[in-house]
């Protein structure tokens, strides 16, 4: 029972990892008051184009580079479209998504054909510090990746949001542009970088899944995932801190799953309940958290100066 | 020696000319009034100067120094700081946040250390404000505070006053005066957008009148009286509407309301227990500061709302229970706050008058269009309303469209008249045309219950003035025994009268 919650723990971090680089991503575009739905194709993306410049170029960390510069680029993109532009920001983020989707499935086609088994590389390697200790080892043995998003990246994030003059500008941008605009903040500035950023954490959870977890590139890598993190950018109220607490909740409830399914349980229930438990646990975490949530006041409306 | 120097400032949107060559000069040390009716160009012309908005042509010059100012961050750089109309604050930062915003020193801020700075500027300024409350929690009156603060820790010479008495109650005002009087001594200047008349002659050094877009002219205010200034800004000597004769005291009441109590959008209670007769005949006043339950009010008087308990009876016949049209029917005229709210922008006029009462211009199913645009026709004779009737009602003016409610209630001689706001954002020429209307009601016998956060529109024409406050009326004055201070108490909660 023990190795089985450490072995669940360990799995859990491990799925979390890249639905909270991405919910973190979402999190600072919609405090700028843009709702990025283009996150699901940056991620897409960010998977594809970090499989294959790894795969050409023979350095997983020149993909995973190259990952997250396409990542800042189409947060740019989106940011040309929804704050210079003023373009409705609902159809902007799906655009983006379907174009993500079909550049990366396009150039996936005639780079790799239409082989059967997916082409797969040497992934990352999980890091095992304390390879003597077998329950600890279970738990800790994780991609470096893993480390960083939940050691590094999610107090940065938080510290950056709410400590930080850059941090205020976004939060002020994201509730009432209009007087960060009167105080001298460049509203359009920050809301270019917050979605830069916001970009580069979305293709980094994206490509986290072909470089390290899979070491492969195939259609269904994300399967909804994007949509999972704008739940949780919700459930966490906006907040790094909370969002990771979310991601944590769907992480868990996945990794039970997949546990729950190889378990051999003789249930009169079909496979498919388990998998969509997560979803399920999702769908009702948000109902009990979202009806408190206060979203960012100027989200989805685009400054303009009258 | 003027330290704000504007020239021959034209701006122009689209084929509307909102300033015309004006120039504007500002002294050091002096608060100088920028009056003019709405849309007169005055807060145009500041929003120019604050960097919201580029001229077309013109010079701005700072301390005689000719300078560019592309945005706020300019405006700021160069001393001048502004105080909107609609404040430009982010509700749920603190106060200390708010003021560093855009200003911090360094990357990182630290928390203690902004709330002591800003703490230790408030005190100097002379300004009683908690840098820690978030700004939400914070009164109107207080988050003017933490906005002339905010320009003052820019360092800003130059403070540019929006409206700032439109939503605070008078004692609020005399504060503000205060304060003003005291930066004023310490050689800050200061620019007083206004359009109330006594406000600028008690507080003002100089007035500069804008009119249509165009200066009229700068006077010092020492020299000038109230009606010379209303005929600069109106462009004739008298203005305004007032009640005549005194009302019958044995008029039957119209309009009964007992224990009244309906709750808000959020649940809580927002109306306790209001009990207001309202006669034939007369025209009540329900004075108050904003968002004591005047929405609430009016809202539930029209049947929009449901009341937790009480009654409202017309002419003895109870309305609660009714359907917002069982209201109209049984006789009770309303004029919805927002004038947006209560007319469908891109239908036209003819439709829109023809909106409450469809069943009237309908045959088996089908739109009478020529009935509809025969009464359209008429009303907008009748009402002087300036458009056509094939027109969509989002085109036209807010006077126009106001009349067009009006119209279309009026023109049903209701028995009794529910108007909140009516004149909000309107002009002179279209508010005394709205006043008029009402004082046409009251005269043909009609009970009319004014809600209105104007204090001078409710003296103007109430025959007796309740005051609203936290859902409850605090007093019920009749006319002549009420004058601004005593109704100022009452509205600020200070006392009660029963």
């Amino acid at each position: 029972m023990e190795i089985f919650l450490v072995n669940l723990i360990g799995a859990t971090l491990r799925v979390s990892t890249p639905i909270l680089l991405a919910a973190i991503g979402e999190t600072y575009a919609e405090r700028a008051g843009v709702l990025n739905l283009g996150i699901e194709g940056t991620m897409f993306f960010g998977a594809f184009i970090g499989f294959f410049a790894a795969d050409k170029s023979g350095s997983l960390w020149l993909g995973f580079l190259v990952a997250v510069l396409s990542g800042v680029v189409f947060g740019l993109l989106m940011a040309l479209l929804t704050v210079t532009l003023g373009v409705n920001q609902h159809v902007s983020g799906l655009g983006i998504t379907m174009l993500c989707t079909g550049l990366s499935l396009f150039a996936f086609r005639l780079n790799y054909g239409g082989r059967s088994i997916p082409p797969s590389i040497e992934s990352f390697p999980q890091l095992a510090p304390f390879k003597n200790i077998p329950w600890l080892n279970t738990l800790t043995e994780q991609y470096l990746f893993t480390y960083i998003t939940f050691l590094v990246i999610v107090p940065l994030a938080w510290w950056l949001l709410y400590r930080t003059s850059f941090g205020l500008k976004i939060r002020s941008v994201g509730e009432n542009p209009e007087a960060a605009d009167a105080a001298g903040v460049n509203v359009f500035a920050v809301r270019y970088a917050a979605l830069a950023i916001g970009g580069g954490l979305m293709a980094a959870g994206g490509a986290f899944l072909s470089l390290a977890q899979l070491g492969a590139f195939t259609h269904g890598i994300i399967a909804g995932r994007g949509w999972v993190a704008i739940a949780i950018v919700i459930f966490g109220n906006w907040n790094p801190v909370r969002a990771m607490w979310g991601a944590l909740i769907f992480g868990g409830t996945s990794a039970l799953q997949l546990r729950l399914q190889t378990m051999g349980l003789q249930l009169p229930i079909p496979y498919e309940t388990f998998l969509a438990l997560p979803y399920i646990v999702t769908i009702i975490a948000l109902v009990l958290a979202g009806r408190n949530a206060s979203y960012p006041a100027a989200l989805l409306k685009p400054y303009r100066r009258e | 020696m003027y330290i704000v120097d504007m020239l021959g400032i034209t701006k122009t949107f689209g084929e509307l000319v909102a300033n015309d060559n004006v120039d504007f000069q500002l002294r050091k040390g002096e608060i100088h009034a920028l009056l003019g009716e709405n849309g007169a160009g005055k807060t145009t012309l500041m929003r120019i100067l604050y960097g919201l908005y580029r001229p077309d042509t013109g010079v701005i010059k700072v301390g005689e120094q000719p300078v560019e100012i592309h945005s706020p961050k300019d405006a700021i750089a160069n001393g001048i700081g502004m105080v909107t109309q609609h404040f430009a604050l982010v509700p749920p930062l603190s106060v200390a946040e708010n003021v560093v915003l855009g200003n911090t020193d360094g990357f990182v801020v630290n928390r203690a250390a902004i709330e002591e700075k800003v703490g230790a500027a408030a005190r100097r300024f002379g300004i009683e404000i908690d840098p820690k409350a978030l700004v939400r929690h914070l009164a109107v009156g207080q988050r003017q505070r933490v906005e002339i603060l905010k320009a003052l820790y820019r360092n800003a010479r130059v403070l540019i006053l929006d409206e700032p008495t439109a939503v605070l109650v008078p004692q609020e005002v005399d504060a503000l005066f205060e304060t003003l009087n005291r930066l004023k001594a310490d050689g800050l200047s200061v620019i007083f957008i206004s359009h109330k008349l006594h406000e600028v002659t008690q507080i003002t050094d100089r007035v500069t009148v804008l009119r249509d877009g165009k200066l009229i002219g700068t006077v010092d205010t020492s020299g000038i009286s109230q009606s010379q200034l209303a005929a600069m800004m109106v462009g004739r000597e008298t203005f305004g509407v007032t009640r005549k004769g005194e009302q019958h005291e044995q008029q039957p009441v119209t309009l009964r309301i007992q224990n009244l109590c309906a709750k808000n959008d959020q649940g809580m209670l927002a109306l306790t227990n209001i009990c207001i007769d309202v006669k034939a005949g007369e025209i009540l006043g329900i004075a108050g500061v904003g968002g004591n339950g005047q929405k609430e009010l009016a809202e539930t008087l029209c049947g929009v709302r449901d009341c937790a308990s009480g009654s409202i009876q017309l002419e003895g016949k109870e309305l609660i229970g009714k359907t917002p049209a069982g209201f109209t029917q049984a006789g009770v005229g309303r004029i919805p706050e927002d004038r947006h709210e209560g007319m469908v922008g891109d239908l036209t006029v003819t439709e829109n008058l023809a909106l409450e009462h469809l069943n009237e211009y309908t045959r088996s199913g089908v739109l009478d269009h020529k009935a509809t645009r025969r009464q359209a026709e008429e009303l907008i004779h009748q009402f002087q309303i300036k458009a056509r009737p094939n027109d969509p009602v989002r085109t036209l003016s807010g006077g126009n469209m106001q009349k067009v409610l009006l119209a279309r209630v009026l023109s049903r001689n209701p028995k009794a008249v529910i108007v909140p706001q009516p004149t909000r954002g309107l002009d002179v020429g279209a508010t005394d045309y709205v006043r008029q209307q009402l004082l046409e009601q009251r005269d043909r016998g009609a009970a009319v219950l004014l809600i209105s956060e104007d204090l001078d529109e409710i003296l103007a024409l109430s025959d007796r003035i309740a005051v609203i406050y936290e859902g409850e009326i605090v007093g019920i004055l009749p006319a002549a025994e009420a004058t601004p201070e005593r109704l100022g108490l009452l509205m600020s909660g200070a006392i009660k009268e029963h």
